[in-house]
């Protein structure tokens, strides 16, 4: 039987790996390849709990479902504001883009 | 070490170097397929969990609808930040020493906690994982609003997203 810790290592070596594309890519279509990798993390660790916790209550099941929907939302609402942004100022340097900057 | 170990070894350590891929490979294209390559691995990781129903899902989400999304948006934003240029930005360095130090500080978080190597509990081979879980979303005594709440976000993600790419002629 593979012990709980394993799993724990593992999304939290996924978790930093994708905090580490989300600090340094400069393309915003990259950085939010690091937030899916985050979010990946965060659900392979629900998941886990609920197996190595109350199987019965499926709690973590349920939550991992929801953290699949909101992911979903994400990825819909950045992509389209990333294609927005590009047809008006032709870039997706994430540095480039400070047109809310005062 | 049991095979069980072995396979679990394996496909963590693809997942992990396909992540490291995504967050460092120059080209945004062969990035988006290097997530796909991570998403399949963890949804060998939900089956080695027997989570089945939770790792059709993330095939089907996951690599179905947003790798997919992933690579048209790259595709239509390409004309700019060739391979050429630098994918990294200047403070990379303070990246990875934050990432780093996450790790570090999770990994001590972890050692201090004593349920660590708890063992997994035996599945009662009666019980019915994917009809439990289709009970309990829709069961107003379990988990129906955080369902409804999460229906209602996908649907304003979604106006949202219309809006937003909307061209006005």
């Amino acid at each position: 039987m593979i012990p709980l810790s394993w799993y724990l290592f593992f999304s939290a070596a996924l978790f930093t790996i994708g905090l580490f594309g989300v600090l340094t890519r400069r393309n915003v279509i990259a950085i939010l390849l690091g937030i899916e990798l985050m979010l990946n993390a965060v659900n392979v660790n629900l998941v886990a709990f609920w197996r190595y916790g109350d199987v019965a209550a499926m709690t973590g099941q349920v939550f991992a479902i929801i953290v699949f929907a909101v992911a979903a939302a994400e990825v819909s609402a950045g992509l389209a504001l990333v294609i927005s942004v590009y047809r008006r100022s032709n870039t997706v340097v994430a540095e480039d883009l400070d047109l809310l900057k005062f | 070490m049991t095979p069980e170990k072995i396979i679990f070894l394996i496909v963590a350590g693809a997942t992990l170097v396909s992540a490291l891929m995504v967050v460092t490979t120059r080209n945004i294209v062969h990035a988006a397929f290097w997530l796909i390559a991570a998403l399949f691995g963890v949804a060998a990781i939900f089956a080695i969990l027997n989570a089945g129903f939770i790792a059709v899902v993330q095939v089907v989400v996951y690599i179905g609808a947003i790798a997919i999304l992933f690579i048209f948006a790259v595709m239509l934003t390409r004309k700019d930040l060739r391979d050429t240029s630098a994918q990294q930005n200047r403070n990379w360095q303070a990246g990875a020493l934050i990432a780093a130090l996450t790790f570090g500080g999770l990994a001590a978080l972890f050692q201090s906690w004593e349920k660590l190597s708890v063992a997994a509990p035996a599945i009662p081979s009666s019980f019915d994982a994917v009809a439990e879980l289709g009970s309990q979303l829709t069961s107003p005594s379990a988990y129906v609003l955080p369902f409804e709440v999460a229906s209602v976000l996908l649907l304003a993600a979604m106006i949202g997203a219309v809006y937003i790419a909307f061209t006005r002629k």
